[in-house]
């Protein structure tokens, strides 16, 4: 979607993807623009660093919840709260996909990973955390929706939000981020359909999807609209 | 002259870096080599606050000097850390308005100023930096006064109606320090 | 130009712009902030990039992103930000990524002091993150060679595509000295970059990284890394001799603003009837291995006295290219404390006097 985006927005030719650590560590190998490798975590850094000397370029990060939401909060927090003027894929799947299915911190309460074996405690492990809503929290105008690609409806939904994000980016307008609530059924040991069904049930009302943040309305930082 | 190290302290805002300076920028016009190094971090605050000025007509080793020429201090803590260790046969000017005190050496020369007093009553408690500098230049002549003048001009030109009293200060300190050291300092 | 007395912290910065590095990002941390007030207002007037960043981390992946675009970048910290930087540096020298950084040292470990250390050496030049690779690091012993080495550095790093580091201490940052800069910058002519990230548009995608997961491939890359080096030990070896000469007993080996503490030291001892030489290597990985060998083994070099402010860190270096040939003695103060004059010469005398003693009949010595 990322992709066909940024085809239809002729935006290819002057793109740069920044990959992250994690499962989408080899992203480069499928898009057809330039790409940055980052280390785990700093992809907003070097989105920051790239942006800032090429403004004309466009920039994404390509980012999932380990990357993002654990090792790497300080910087995506940090150049969200700056209005840094790039793109971040925020993919939410609640677990550690490439390292083989380890607690994450987007992980559900009571959710069975290989570090939480008899599921995820929250008196000892702290609460999932909810990436769209605490980057709302800041001052700085910015783009931030949540989506999900369970569906084809939520897929349509997911590509309506990224293609807006990146025509912000292309404006020039502001930081943008969109969180996508993603399945990986391998690591949840489950069918891709206990899957599909376990994200509805199960993600979607803690994560609740929706617009959390638009540059046009302060307003809408109050909650999903 | 080979080389001639002086250290300058006192508290914080009394100048002290600023009069380092000046002696330095007024030895570059002389095509001299010059190092200016000051003391940092927690020394800054409270205490003392000091610099020290090399001055050589060759290559500059050691930026560290732990036994200037010449020290001049600006008030009794400085008197106290550096007065021991001006080099036998250097100079020890002291800001006698702050400091009460006077060494019990006999080795080094020891010029009292009245350095607040002159500069109040040219009409600035700010200047008394340049009260010292100009007497520490008239008793060692390390940097000619007309170059010394010049410096202060340029760098201390932007507020007309201090210059006047920067310079006039100068001229006195000057005077004084020159008289005091009966040209037996002289480089 | 005329001679213009400035702070080193200041005349680097200066420097750098000069050559051509208008993108700067750092993290404040004494005794360096003067690098970051100096270029926040001097950035806007070149139409550079100035970027305070939130940690050393982002600021080391700043540069990382930034230098993807082909165009100079530059940071500076001290010590305890250097450490937080090697996650990016390692990154960058395995993705052969061009950068500048000052380490302005300050004593460690750990939280350390603020005051002038020579005790990075290990981290500087052995490589300092993970992996196979090193940086390379020229060390200025005053402020007009801090402007020259700064400007270099710019032109080494995109020569070798690697990080260039400049290794300073604490006086090195804080004094002053009249500095030159030359009326026009230039520099050797370099290849055109064409490994930057500046859209595809009529060229096929490019990749920049340090990712192999198939060993041959990752070898291979360790290999031309390796070759880099080997190619700056040819060519960018630099030292500088201080009245060393056929009469020397005592060779010192020093760099930085430590090895001028050694100048006065020897002009001292000179008319004292102590011949002393100081060999002082500037660059210090390549290290000047081949040059300090053929100093250190004259006929009447008696024994090499390496001095650092750290606990002995070159001294490994010297004693691998002395390769046992002379005795290599150390002295070395640390924690922000320099060793004075005075210290380094009763080292030398004691050093002298061990060894004519030794050369005297023993019924003399009762």
């Amino acid at each position: 979607m990322v992709a066909e985006t940024l085809d239809e927005l002729n935006l290819r030719e002057r793109t740069c993807g920044i990959a992250p650590v994690g499962c989408s560590v080899l992203a480069y190998n499928y898009f057809n623009c330039d790409f940055l490798e980052a280390p785990h975590g700093r992809a907003p850094a070097l989105a920051t660093g790239f942006k800032r000397v090429r403004p004309d370029m466009i920039v994404f990060t390509y980012q999932g919840d380990g990357d993002l939401a654990s090792i790497g909060m300080a910087e995506i927090v940090h150049s969200a709260n700056r209005g840094e003027k790039f793109t971040t894929i925020f993919v939410n799947n609640a677990i550690y996909g490439m390292t083989g299915g380890q607690m994450a911190p987007t992980t559900l309460e009571g959710q069975i990973t290989t570090t939480s074996p008899i599921g995820r405690n929250v008196q000892q492990t702290g609460q999932p955390v909810r990436v769209a809503e605490l980057l709302s929290t800041l001052n700085t105008p910015a783009y931030i929706e949540r989506v999900a690609v369970h569906t084809p409806q939520n897929i349509i939904g997911a590509k309506r939000a990224i293609r807006k994000a990146f025509a912000y980016q292309a404006a020039g307008t502001c930081f943008s981020l969109i969180e996508v609530l993603s399945t990986c059924p391998t690591n949840w040991g489950l069918t891709p359909d206990e899957a599909t069904a376990w994200l509805q049930e199960k993600m979607t009302p803690y994560f609740p999807l929706g617009c959390f943040k638009s540059p046009e309305s302060d307003e809408d930082s109050d909650g999903p609209v | 002259m080979a080389q001639y190290e002086v250290t300058w302290a006192g508290f914080g805002g009394q100048g002290i870096m600023v009069a380092g300076q000046l002696l330095a920028y007024t030895g570059i016009e002389e095509g001299k080599q010059v190092v200016w190094i000051p003391s940092y971090g927690p020394e800054m605050r409270g205490g003392t606050a000091y610099c020290t000025v090399v001055v050589s007509d060759s290559r500059i080793g050691s930026p560290i000097i732990n036994n200037p020429r010449a020290a001049c201090v600006f008030n009794r803590p400085s008197f106290d850390k550096f007065g021991p260790k001006v080099r036998p046969g250097g100079l020890l000017l002291v800001n006698s308005s702050l400091i009460t005190a006077t060494t019990d050496r006999t080795d080094i020369t020891q010029i009292l100023l009245p350095a607040n007093r002159i500069a109040i009553d040219a009409g600035s408690p700010k200047v008394t930096n340049i009260v010292m500098l100009g007497a520490f230049v008239g008793a060692t002549g390390i940097v000619s006064y007309n170059h010394l003048k010049e410096t202060l001009k340029v760098k201390l030109g932007k507020k007309k109606g201090l210059l006047e009293v920067n310079l006039k200060v100068l001229e006195e300190g000057y005077n004084r320090g020159k008289a005091e050291s009966k040209g037996k300092l002289r480089a | 130009m005329a001679r213009i007395l400035m702070k080193g912290n200041e005349a680097i910065a200066e420097a750098a712009i000069r050559a051509g590095a208008t993108n700067y990002f750092c993290y404040p941390i004494t005794p360096q902030s003067e690098v970051a007030e100096y270029l926040v207002k001097r950035m806007p007037e070149v139409g550079g990039v100035f970027l305070q960043a939130e940690s050393e981390i982002a600021v080391a992946n700043m540069i990382l992103g930034a230098s993807c675009t082909g165009k100079r970048v530059f940071t500076s910290s001290s010590s305890p930000g250097i450490s937080l930087m090697q996650e990016g540096l390692s990154y960058m020298a395995g993705s052969q990524l061009p950068c500048v950084v000052l380490n302005i040292v300050r004593g460690g470990p750990g939280l350390g002091g603020i005051l002038p250390a020579q005790s990075d050496y290990f981290q500087a030049v052995k490589g300092g993150g993970h992996g196979d690779y090193r940086l390379l690091v020229l060390a200025p012993s005053t402020i007009q060679e801090a402007v020259d080495l700064t400007m270099l550095a710019f032109h080494l790093a995109d020569k070798y595509r690697n990080p260039v580091m400049i290794l300073g201490d604490g006086m090195i940052g804080q004094m002053m000295e009249p500095v030159e800069f030359p009326d026009s910058y230039s520099e050797p002519e370099l290849p055109p970059k064409d490994w930057a990230a500046t859209g595809a548009s009529d060229r096929d995608p490019l990749i920049i990284r340090s990712l192999f997961l198939d060993p041959t491939t990752l070898e291979e890359n360790s290999i031309i890394l390796h070759k880099k080096y080997e190619q700056a030990k040819k060519e960018e070896i630099r030292f500088e001799n201080y009245k060393v000469k056929p009469s020397n007993k005592v060779l010192i080996v020093s760099y930085g603003t430590m090895a001028r503490i050694c100048q006065t030291v020897i002009d001292d001892l000179e008319p004292e009837g102590y011949s002393v030489g100081l060999f002082r290597p500037i660059s210090l990985f390549p290290y000047p291995e081949v040059a300090l060998r053929k100093e250190a083994t004259r006929k009447n070099i008696e024994s090499v006295l390496v001095v650092e402010m750290s606990m002995g860190q070159m001294v490994e270096d010297v004693e691998k290219a002395v390769a046992g040939a002379r005795p290599v003695n150390f002295f070395g103060r640390t924690g922000g404390i320099v060793p004075t004059p005075e210290e380094v010469k009763d080292q030398i005398k004691k050093l002298i006097k061990k060894k004519s003693r030794r050369g005297r009949p023993a019924k003399k010595r009762k």
